[in-house]
């Protein structure tokens, strides 16, 4: 037998194969999912091979936000891998809260065989139909010999440009029918899709002659940068270190400047502090990296920023002048356009006269002496804020992650843990996904084995997706839930203070189960604490176990998240929390504001 | 169709918009693969978009090329929102704002034209006075019986509206039309 004809019988394999195959060649060593009827081929595959390490979830949601914690703390793409119909529509939470945040993310789905696509048959739905709007782009497989280019494209799209979840639906009968596996190097690439990757550099050369003259600057990034690489990180402080320009972040960005660099002004936006806010609203030239310009970050928009000229990097154009008009747009990686910008600075500005902010930095000087994430500590109960603070001091110093469900907890975490570094804070921004902090966690411990991954949550949140917890003792994942337990739906319970006469609505937590006796009964390990002066001692346990564990935080019931903007107010008009009274807090929202979320 | 409805696009947009609203066409080369249409669509009722009328065929069979033609209405703002969401799907070649184009031609606006096929019903004296409608109008007659004609029109939309309106009292009974098909004037490609 010839060479040739050993090269073309090597290429002919099942529709099975060809997935397994087409994962090896895009350099995945693990995935997430759950078997079924429509998936069987494939996990035959699975099971006769060891390049790839399966990891069995416990609900297909849970298998989304596990690929989606391995993504953004690794850079790589997460792949999950679901059967048919139920299994499908499942993975639509994720899919979209991946979409909405730009996370590069590749869904296998089994499909009912081609012959009866359309019959409404057993585990049947119309998964392409119905991921349409929650992905980037997806295809159904019909024909074998196309399985292996469509699965290569699928990892291009998904991590190319802004990243996103993409959805690839192969039927059964695709799954067994033998064809001709193309390697990623000959695979049909989609030639309508081609992002920009450059930034125009009279673009570029124009928003550092604004810069150069500004006197009342400030940079706002965003997840823009984390997703551009660590590379663009460095660039963005190098940047900051040479304009001295003071620096904010949305949520998804925490971690690009580090919280102990001296031009951070801390979180912006619905309860960013004081002096974030402030500095956005007085501003004379805003820098926008890779943000964009979420109602959570502008407040009343026809009051956002009103007096400055606005520069606004971006790599997806419809995210330019969507819903603020900007000056300056530049449209290219975050990456290549921070070093084109980083070059241009060193060349024409670096004798920018350093005195024209002085009067701006002693402006937010006197705000950050306004001390807006002030709290009253109290001795017999835990405030949630000191928890977060003590988890950060205690684990500042090892190699730790940081994943977070949705509501005050979250919002307390990112006020306050300290984030020095991309990649390690994973949250659910754009889509506000409750339950996603537990399962990404166990994606993040998955990449990084030997780091301390810690899920902070809230009692209401973590019973979305706690069924995880036997994912997690299964494949011997030590992730850490530390819930602050408030017995509340937290932010629920705030906004029904703020807009709704206090009326708690369905935000009590009732039937609360034992989150000690919960763990156990997974096989992990529950800890319990309501003291502060307890606190420390039984966070140092929570770290030194080898196993899962859940750290019940019994925190004070009926705290509130401070500072805030509420609804319809502007930058300038702060809820803080030493003016937060009863009465302050009750007529905060006008009727306008009452109808926006 | 849904002019009411202004896209928001933030639950924050409280402020009243105070651009006009205006009608343009969109022409849209993309891949002609299954779903494409639906992209497109989805788009629109997704985001809140208005489609006043929509036609799509393939132009290049040798590349697998589609052509969608779109009139949409919105404010500038909005306008230029959805050619940046359209250029986001994946199978999308090309948007261009024939009515933006026309106008840096220096024309007023696209040529634009529709095809429409009108049924009239009739019997005597009705019958002849379709036929004169028809000639006015430069309609032919592709289907008759003694009971009905069948006319195809081609024109600006406009035109069809003013046909078939004209006919309504002799006794229309069916109206099918193709919505706009779209280019610019001059020697330049799209």
């Amino acid at each position: 037998m010839s060479g040739t004809d050993n090269q073309t019988e090597a290429n002919q394999m099942t529709g099975a194969e060809i997935v397994l195959q087409a994962l090896r060649d895009n350099g995945v060593e693990h995935i997430f999912g759950y078997p079924g009827g429509a998936v069987l081929p494939i996990y035959d595959e699975i099971f006769q091979q060891e390049d790839i390490q399966h990891i069995l979830v416990r609900h297909e949601q849970g298998a989304g936000h596990m690929a989606e914690g391995y993504a953004r703390s690794t850079g790589k793409v997460g792949v999950m891998l679901v059967t048919s119909g139920p299994g499908a529509t499942n993975a639509v939470t994720p899919l979209q809260d991946a979409l909405m945040d730009s996370i590069p993310l590749v869904c296998l789905t089994g499909q009912v065989p081609t012959s009866l696509i359309g019959s409404d048959a057993f585990q049947e739905c119309d998964t392409v139909g119905i991921t349409r709007p929650c992905t980037k782009h997806n295809w159904l497989v019909k024909d074998v010999n196309e399985l292996a280019s469509i699965i290569h494209e699928a990892f291009r799209i998904a991590q190319s440009g802004r990243p996103g979840p993409v959805v690839v639906d192969i039927p059964k009968d695709v799954q067994f029918a033998t064809g001709t596996y193309t390697p990623p190097s000959a695979s049909k690439v989609q030639k309508s899709y081609q992002p920009k990757l450059q930034g125009d550099m009279r673009q570029i050369e124009q928003a550092i002659e604004l810069m150069k003259g500004a006197r009342r600057p400030v940079i706002y990034s965003g997840g823009g940068v984390i997703n551009s690489g660590p590379e663009a990180s460095k660039l963005l402080r190098e940047l900051v270190e040479l304009t001295n320009f003071p620096i904010t972040s949305t949520l998804m960005g925490l971690g690009a400047y580090p919280a102990s660099g001296k031009n951070w002004l801390g979180m912006l936006g619905m309860h960013g502090t004081y002096e974030a806010n402030m500095a956005m609203h007085d501003c004379d030239v805003m820098v926008c990296i890779g943000a964009r310009f979420d109602d959570r970050i502008t407040g009343r928009l026809n009051a956002f920023s009103p007096n400055s000229k606005k520069i606004h990097i971006d790599i997806d154009p419809s995210s330019i002048n969507k819903t603020v008009r900007v000056d300056v747009p530049i449209i290219g990686d975050i990456g290549n356009v921070l070093e084109d910008m980083v070059r241009v600075w060193r060349a024409s500005a670096k004798d920018a006269d350093k005195a024209r902010m002085a009067e701006w930095w002693e402006g937010i000087v006197h705000w950050r002496g306004r001390n807006s994430l002030a709290y009253k500590m109290n001795d017999d109960v835990i405030m949630p804020q000191y928890a977060i603070q003590r988890l950060y001091e205690l684990t500042k110093h090892r190699d730790t992650y940081i994943t977070t469900e949705v509501g005050q907890h979250q919002m307390w975490a990112a006020q306050f843990y300290g984030f020095e570094q991309p990649n390690r804070w994973m949250t659910s921004g754009g889509l506000g996904t409750m339950g996603y902090g537990f399962p990404a966690a166990i994606g993040v411990q998955v990449a990084h084995p030997d780091a301390l991954v810690i899920d902070i949550a809230g009692d209401a949140s973590i019973q979305m997706c706690i069924q995880e917890m036997s994912c997690a003792v299964q494949h011997n994942l030590p992730v850490k839930i530390f819930i602050l337990n408030n017995q509340y739906m937290g932010m629920v319970r705030q906004w029904q203070q703020l807009l709704h006469g206090n009326r708690l609505s369905n935000s009590y937590t009732e039937a609360m189960p034992d989150f000690v006796k919960l763990a156990e009964a997974y096989g992990g390990v529950g800890i319990r604490c309501d003291k502060p002066a307890d606190l420390d001692a039984a966070i140092q346990r929570m770290i030194d176990s080898p196993a899962p564990v859940i750290f019940d935080c019994r925190v004070a019931n009926l705290a509130n998240c401070f500072p805030m903007i509420p609804s319809g107010k502007a930058h300038n008009e702060m809820l803080l929390p030493d003016e937060a009274t009863d009465e302050a807090v009750a007529t905060a929202i006008d009727a306008k504001g009452r109808a926006l979320v | 169709m849904n002019a009411h409805l202004q896209p928001t696009g933030s639950a924050y947009f409280i402020a009243k918009e105070t651009e006009k609203a205006e009608n343009h066409t969109l022409s849209v080369l993309v891949d002609n693969e299954p779903g494409v249409l639906a992209r497109v669509i989805g788009l629109f009722s997704g985001r809140g978009y208005n489609i006043e009328s929509l036609t799509v065929s393939e132009t290049e069979h040798q590349s697998h090329l589609s052509r969608i033609t779109i009139v949409t209405r919105g404010t500038p703002h909005v306008l230029e929102q959805i050619k940046a969401q359209l250029e986001r799907i994946v199978p999308v070649h090309r948007v261009v704002d024939l009515t933006v184009r026309a106008a840096e031609l220096g024309h007023d606006r696209p040529i634009e034209r529709e095809v429409a096929l009108v049924k009239v019903s009739g019997e005597g004296e009705t019958r002849a006075e379709t036929l004169r409608l028809a000639d006015a109008f430069h309609a032919k007659v592709i289907d008759a019986t003694l009971e009905h004609f069948i006319l195809e029109i081609t024109g600006k939309s406009s035109k069809i509206d003013q046909f078939v309106a004209i006919l309504k009292p002799l006794g229309v009974l069916e109206v099918c039309r193709t919505g706009i098909a779209a280019m610019n004037r001059g020697p330049q490609g799209m």
